[in-house]
Parts: structure tokens; sequence; C-alpha cells
């Protein structure tokens, strides 16, 4: 262990390529939180509740039992790719005005695998949502929010309007002395 | 109640977006692991492989030589560096617990030594190279072997395994079931889970030799005013300990005080003045976190009368607690709070037995023992009806306590503040499509298919007050419980808030407080700022736990409102030159009453004490910000004699869920085909944000119900230590839920609001183990009393067994 193998690698991080010195046992999120990117979040880290999930060359996987070897001048999209700025993308506004999270954690792994879904299926039913995000775990909203908040997505996506019972931001309603009513 | 002459509420009851949310969006929540600094250290700990054995010794030479490797602290070392871990326990001294085990280690994964490196990987490294001599003892796997004669001592100051053994009785229990026509008994298991949030528990201390100050920044320390135990811990002065509370993701109970990770990254720090971090790691938390949840077993029996009322209720729980007590029988004084669930029970006996066992110790999960007693109590709810021969409902119906009662007293001593059972269960039957289901059930059989309806009515009991920590003990114990907010106008009028605990693990809580600054002050909602205060200058605080922070924060926050508010006034008043008797607060600014012509809006006034204070009157200081201390509403001390425990837990929500499900009597899996909930949690302050609490509750009652179990085997090892074998629901588990809100405010909070956040644990399982057993019955199954349902145990209920 005292002589631990370094290797040179670059990986594309949300479009910057990055050249960075990593042990062969360096796993792919510390790597990526290493770099910054501390949306990555461990969560179980043995590959079952996703919340480390990150797109490679477009599909999602677990970085918690990725190399970063293995992933050497791939392409790695996090969540810290997805807003502009201070403008949340229309999937993460779709969570927010659905309540599609709580505590956050699970929340960048979800929204790299909603991504993807969406670009899959662009007009999912609930049970293929349902499906479709049964490979992260929530522990905070039972999932029902989330499923909610995709088919929110999918709909803007899509071109549609805010259905009626999304929430509306209060700085949207701006005074709601005017609007309660 | 709220802000004179405004009956309308603004804010409160709409489903905002909460304001906490886009940080975590984007991925920029700020948790403990993302705090790095200068020089920074890093901990693995290394855990026992025994369950029960004495440390003969420990040779930590090669990981001392290792690279990067800075310090070892072996469990002796730390027992110099540090004192006792904070305990509630009623007698401590008997079974003290230590950050690292030094002498004997007393279940399967209890830290044993600290490496202390640059990196994780190198302390992990070196963690690997130290060499530990254990002298196995005898395992104590179960409070029952724990409790039998010969059994090996968990701690040798004690003569039992049996930390505690008590009962509380009211009221004229042995009367009542030697008048009972009906005797009704069942035996209950609950299995043992724990809260296991997404996020362990993590610390990131740093120590000051200069001026000996020890900075904790850290996710799981909620109850602030009880900071000075961890100084302790620490050896430092209580007021050179600044405990900064950081976002969770997720608590669940789990991080409501979980001072471990504190202690050992305090510890570290402390020894080597550096920063040094400590985040658990999963197996670190699944094995040794501070709280696994209750693992419990019932006798619970009623008397009923000839006319099917239910008179008294008599119980013995034993706790098979693991190898440290905490919370003492703190999970019992919770269920003590709605111990008669919504029936009108004259008389109760509780007996609780805490056994002390190999096992990692109990703590908080969502409900801290209340959610089993409602299992236990509507277990043996629906078994009377069976023996009655009666219809559930009816049943349950009958012995309602009614609208008319509020408050009511229970045996006891706490009050329940207000309530409507009935109209919540109607609400739930409105939408529950019974006469569907049951047709669906005839048909399902017909084909050999099973189908079930379960439908339970159970409390929700939340705001604690302390009181409950001395229940099942004499000695006289704390009262405080309060909840603190600062606020601060600054000079253009922007308002914001400063909290004092671990607010946020996945609540509301600035949401809430911004709704109710809305109606407090006309701000909007999401142009409030927040910031989170550490224990060192800080305003006393307990955080979330026992449902009660909305109710808190909301009380803080209006106290601190109407600080606000007066200043504003006298200030207007000079400006404006009115008398202050004639202004009045209105929509964010101070007005003429009756003359919105004459006024001053928040902005123009804050600047005037923020700048211009020497053109105000004298009696006028600089400045805009208010500070509030806010204690529980509606407590009570307990009598001396303990024959009136006193109110500790009076806001009681209440409950209907209904589970219809189908039972593959082939495989024991069970599929949920509907789900109905119907909370009355008083008035409601965004009803999405809580429909997400309570499905997300209800979530882990599934899993508490149908999947999850730490699973300790005869040697004390765990069976189920990695999510692969400890079975967090995932979606396809979950069903959806149909949701509805009943309100009856409660007459003695603000707004009238009740707490929420535990709910759908407290009432899911019941529920489920209720659709199954119906879905059961044609075949004689036996009931499902034991959790979780596991498809063995399903297959095993239909086998007769």
């Amino acid at each position: 262990m005292s002589n631990i193998d370094k290797h040179e690698i670059t990986l594309n991080i949300n479009g910057n390529s990055t050249s960075l010195t990593v042990e062969g046992r360096t796993l792919l999120h510390d790597t990526l939180r290493r770099a910054g990117m501390v949306s990555v979040h461990a969560g179980c880290e043995h590959g079952v509740c996703g919340a480390c999930t990150v797109r490679i060359n477009g599909q999602s996987a677990r970085s918690c039992i990725t190399l970063a070897v293995q992933v050497d001048g791939d392409e790695i999209t996090t969540v810290e790719s997805l807003a502009k700025g201070e403008e949340l993308n229309i999937i993460q506004e779709a969570f927010w005005r659905r309540h599609g999270l709580q505590c956050g954690f699970c929340t960048p792994g979800m929204l790299m695998r909603v991504t993807e879904f969406l670009e899959e299926n662009p007009d999912p039913t609930r049970d293929e949502a349902r499906e479709a995000i049964a490979s992260n775990l929530c522990r905070c909203t039972g999932y029902q929010h989330i499923i909610d908040s995709v088919i929110e997505a999918a709909a803007r996506l899509r071109g549609e309007e805010w259905s009626d019972d999304a929430g509306i931001p209060a700085r949207e309603l701006g005074d709601a002395t005017e609007v309660s009513n | 109640m709220g802000l004179g002459g405004m009956n309308k509420l603004n804010w409160i009851g709409r489903s905002l977006p909460r304001v906490e949310d886009k940080k975590f969006l984007m991925g920029r929540g700020g948790y403990i692991d993302d705090m790095d600094l200068h020089g920074m250290l890093h901990v693995a700990v290394l855990r026992s492989p025994f369950a029960h054995a004495i440390i003969k010794g420990m040779d930590t030479s090669a990981a001392e030589a290792l690279p990067g490797v800075v310090a070892v602290i072996t469990g002796k070392q730390a027992a110099e560096l540090c004192d006792w871990m904070p305990d509630f326990n009623p007698e401590p001294n008997l079974h003290k617990w230590r950050v690292l085990a030094d002498e004997k280690v007393r279940y399967v994964g209890e830290g044993v030594a600290v490496v202390v490196a640059e990196s994780r990987y190198i302390a992990e490294d070196g963690r690997d190279l130290i060499e530990v001599d254990y002298e196995p003892l005898a395992p104590v796997p179960s409070a029952r072997k724990a409790q039998e004669a010969g059994a090996a001592l968990l701690h040798d100051g004690m003569e039992s395994n049996v930390a505690h053994d008590s009962t509380l009785a009211f009221g004229d229990v042995d009367g009542e079931f030697e008048r009972a026509a009906h005797i009704v008994r069942e035996h209950v298991y609950w299995g043992r889970t724990a809260a296991q949030p997404m996020e362990t528990a993590g610390s990131v201390a740093s120590y000051n030799p200069g001026n000996g100050m020890l900075t904790i920044h850290a996710n799981s320390v909620a109850l602030t005013n009880f900071s000075f135990l961890v100084a302790g811990t620490l050896k430092i002065d209580s007021n050179k300990l600044d405990l900064v509370p950081m976002p969770a993701g997720g608590s669940f109970g789990s991080k409501f005080w979980a001072t471990r990770a504190t202690v050992t990254a305090g510890m570290c720090s402390k020894f080597l003045g550096r920063p040094v971090k400590y985040v658990e790691d999963r197996l670190d938390h699944a094995l040794s976190c501070d709280h696994h949840g209750s693992e419990r077993e019932y006798d619970i029996e009623m008397a009923i009368s000839a006319d099917g009322e239910f008179r008294a209720l008599r119980l013995v729980c034993t706790d098979d607690y693991g190898a440290y007590f905490q919370f003492g029988l703190g999970t019992h004084g919770n269920a003590m709070s709605q111990v008669i669930g919504p029936y009108d029970i004259k008389a109760i006996s509780y007996r609780a037995v805490g056994v002390l066992t190999n096992k990692c110790q109990q703590g908080a999960y969502r409900g801290f023992g209340s959610e089993v007693h409602n299992f236990a109590l509507e277990r043996l709810v629906d078994k009377a009806a069976i023996e009655l021969g009666v219809d559930a409902l009816e049943l349950r119906r009958k012995n309602f306590i009614t609208p008319d009662k509020f408050p009511h007293k229970i045996p006891g001593g706490n009050v329940y503040d207000s309530g409507n059972y009935e109209a919540v269960l109607q609400e739930a039957l409105k939408d529950a499509r019974l006469d569907y289901w049951r047709a669906e059930q005839a048909k399902a059989r017909e084909e050999g298919r099973y189908v079930g309806i379960g439908i339970v009515t159970q409390q929700e009991r939340s705001v604690y007050a302390a009181n409950e920590w001395w229940f099942f003990r004499g000695a006289e114990g704390v009262s405080s419980v309060p909840e603190s907010v600062s606020l601060h106008v600054d000079a253009l009028g922007k308002v914001s808030v400063t909290m004092y605990s671990t607010a946020f693990w996945g609540n509301s809580p600035e949401t809430v407080a911004a709704q109710v600054l809305g109606e407090e002050l006309g701000v909007n909602p999401d142009e409030v700022s927040f910031a989170y205060q550490g224990t060192n200058k800080g305003l006393p605080g307990s955080g979330p736990g026992g449902s009660r922070f909305t109710v808190m924060i909301t009380g803080a926050v209006q106290g601190a409102s109407a600080k606000i508010r007066d200043k504003a006034i006298k200030i207007a008043a000079h400006m404006l030159e009115v008398a202050e008797g004639d202004l009045e607060y209105v929509n964010g600014g101070v007005q003429v009453k009756g003359d919105p012509s004459q006024r001053k809006s928040l902005a123009e006034i804050a600047i005037m004490p923020r700048l211009f204070k020497h053109q105000l009157p004298d009696d006028i200081t600089s400045g805009f910000d208010a500070d509030m201390v806010y204690d529980h509403p509606y407590t009570t001390l307990p009598t001396a004699d303990r024959s009136d425990l006193g109110i500790f837990y009076p806001m009681m929500a209440h409950a209907t869920h209904i589970a219809v499900v189908e039972v593959d009597v082939e495989t024991g899996g069970v599929k949920f085909l509907d789900y109905i909930a119907v909370h009355d949690c008083g008035t409601v302050v965004n009803p999405r944000s809580l429909d997400g609490q309570v499905i997300g509750g209800l979530a882990q009652g599934v899993g508490q119900a149908l999947y999850e179990e730490f699973v300790y085997d005869d040697e004390g090892q765990i069976q189920s230590s990695s999510w692969l074998d400890y079975l967090i629901p995932s979606a396809m588990e979950i069903p959806e839920v149909r949701l509805g809100h009943h309100e009856t405010p409660s007459p003695f909070t603000p707004y009238g609001m009740k707490g929420g956040g535990e709910g759908g644990r407290m009432h899911a399982p019941a529920a489920i183990a209720s659709a199954v057993d119906d879905a059961l019955k044609p075949l004689g199954a036996t009931r499902a009393t034991h959790l979780p349902l596991t498809p063995e145990r399903i297959i095993s209920m239909v086998n007769g067994h």
C-alpha cells in the first residue's frame, strides 16, 4: 500500500477538459468531488442507492463503484451542468414546483437519472416514470412527488404550460394579498 | 391568533415551492462532507468483529508507520482524552458508553480505534494494519436470552442485563379487568430498523490551541441547549465549544442527538491541533449509528365491556435495547402521550422493560416509540373486533373520543388538545371506494387471489415537552424545550432570519418561517434570507424532533415579528408625526388606521434606526433586530407523587389510513392496490410540503412493515449491514397515495398548527398488517403481528404458524 500507483487521466467534466492524477483505486465519485463537483453524493457507497449517479458519455452510472481510471477520456456530466447561473433548468424547476425533494441528498443523482430517462421517453406514463426512478433510492419523499415532477418536467419539455397544481414560487406571486381571494 | 386585525391568511395554507430547495437542486446544499478546511485530516474507525469480547491488546505500530497516517488513537487513549458519552438514561453510571470501546466491546461494529490521516483512503489503509487481540465472551443476542439465568453480563456493574423494569398505572386497571365482559390479548413483535438517511452523520472539528476554542460543524446535533454535555465529554469548557449546525441529508430522528461523530472529530482535532473531518460511511452508520430504532415485544390486553366499550389497557413491553441505554425509557414516555389512541379508555397499566443486548444501541426513529405503540394498539383493536364478532370500524367509532370532550385529559396526565376523529374517518371513507374494493376482493377470491383492506385510526402526537424524559424515574428532570429565532431588518428593509439548531434535515424550517413572516411582516417569503448560528452565543434551541418544529419556529417568528412591528410603529410615528396609537402595521408597512395614503414601507422605516438614529427620539436605539425565545405553549409539570405526569405532548394530530393490498400466497409478496391517508394536523402551513412528509413517512412504514430489518444471529453477528440486505423500499415498493387533510385547529398554538412530520410512519404498518390479515382471512392464516412481514413470514402465516 505504500507505493500506490498513480495515473494521469483526463476527464471531460461538464464540458471542461480536466487533467487529474489519481490512484488506480480512486473512485470516480471521490475524484469528482475533489474536482469541485460536490453534487456527487456518497449515499450507500456500494452501488445500491444511486445518490452518486452521474452520466458517463450520456449513460447514467454509479460513480461510487466506478474507478476514475476506467473513465479516462470520457465525458462526465453532473448536476452542476444543469442550471444556467441562477436559473434552474426545466427538470430542476419541475422538481422545485412539485416538491420533488425534501433533504436534497438523493436529488442530484435523481436529476441525472431523470434527465437521461426523459431523453429516451419524452412522454412517459406515471408507471414508466416510477419504474425509471426505481434505480435511485430516496428516503424522504416516498417517490410520489418525484414522479409528479418527472411528469411535469416531461410536459414542459414538450412545450406545455405548467400544470394547474404545480406550485408557483412566492416571488412570482408577488404580494399575495392581491391574489389570494 | 396571529396578527391583530388581519383575519385572512395570505401565505399560510399555500403550496409554495420551498425556499430551501434551489440550492439542493443545483447540488449546492452545503452538506457536512462538502466542507473542507486548510490542512484538514480524515478519520477512519476500526470496528469490532465480535459482539462481545474483551480487548486484551492492540498493536498500532504498522498503522502509525504508514506514510500519511498522522495518529492512531486507541479506545484506551480515547478514554483518557474524553469523558463518557452524553447520556439521557436514568442510571448512567451503570451502563456508560464511550466514543470508542476501551476495555470491552459490546456489539459488532463498535469502534475500538481511530486512524487520522491525510486522506480517508490512507486512514482506511492504516486501519487495516491495526492488530487487535480480542478475548471473545458469550454473546447476548436477544432480550429473551439476556434474561436467562447464567446469561453473560454486558455491564459488570449491573446485577442483570435488565436496565430498567417499571410500571406506570393510572385508573382502576385491575377492577376494569375483573369486571370486563371480554378480555382481548395480543402478542406483537416490532422488528429492529433504523432511519438510515441517505446522508450519514458527520462533523468537521477545528481546535485552536491559542484560545482553546473548539468549533465543530455537524449535521447531527439538534438539542443545542444540551451542547454543554458534548463539551463535558471532550473535556473543554462549555463556553469554548461552538457546535455549528449544517443542513442534514435526512434524519428521521437519527440526527436528533447523534454525538459520536462530533466527539470523534472533536477528540482528534483537539489532540492534534488540526482540523479533522469524520463522516460515517454507510457501514459505520448501519453497524454503529447512534440510533437504531425500537426492537420491541408486546404482551397487550384490553378489558372490554359487554356492549363493546374499551375500558382498560394493560401491556408489558420489552425493549431489546442494544448495548447502551442512551435514552432510557424515553421512547415509552413518548408512547404514554397517546397511550389510549383515539379511544376513550379509562385506565391503563404500562410496564416497560429495557433489556441490554449485544446490538447497536437504540435511539430515535420517526415516531420515537409512539409508532410502535400505535401498531400494537391497532392490532389489538382489530383482534377485539374479530373476537367480539363486530365490525372493526364500528368498534372504533363507538370508542372514539368525541369532539365535545376536548381538551381531553388521558390516563397518565397528558392532554389531547383537540380533534374530530369521525370527520377524519368520514373523509377517508368518502374517497376509499370500499364497496368497489369489497367487490374486487370477492372476485379475486373466486380466482384464488387474495385481496385485503386494512383501516386504522391513529394518533399522531406533536410538539413534545421535555417532561417525558423523566417518565419511569423519580428524579427531577429538565423542562425546557425552547426554540429561538432572531430577525434582522437591514437598512433596505430586507429581512434575515437566524436559527439556532440543526433545523434542516429535509423538513421545511425556512419555508415555514418565510410563510409566517409573510403573514407577520408582510414580506415575500422568497425574499427572506436564512442563517444558522452555533451554540456558542446562540439562543436556546431544541431543533426538530417530536414533530415540534413547525409549531415552535412559528411561535418564535411570531414573537420576534411583534417586536419588529412595535419598533416599526414607533419609528413611523415619528416619521409621520402621528401618535403610535393611530398607526397599524399592514401589508409590509405602517400606515394611519384607515388611511393607506399616510404610509411608510418597511424599507423606508428600516433605514432610520440603521443609519439615522440621532434623528429619532432618544428611546429608539440603533439597529432593527429582534430575538425571541419561544417556550412550549402548553405543558405542565408532573405531580411529585407521579399520580399525574403532566401535560407533555398535547398537540394531538390524528389520521385514518386505508391500505388495499394483494397478497401472493405462493411467493409471500405483498402488492398495493390502493392507499388512502387522511390527516388532521390542525392548520396546514404548506399542504404539499405536509403531503410530502406524510408520504415519506408512509414509505418508511412500508419498509418497516414489509422489508427492512437489522437481523442479528445467535452469535450477535449482524446479517443485514449493507443495503443489499437491509431493504430500503424503491419506487416500485411504494404505493400511489391518495391524500386528504382535515383541519381541526389547535387552541393552544400559533395559527392552530399541529405537527405532522412523523405521521406516515405512525400509521402505515398497522394499516398494512390489517390489510394482509383481511386478505388471508379465507385461508385461516395466523395474524400479522410480527414485523417485518417478509415473504417467509407471510408463507409461514398462510401455513398457520
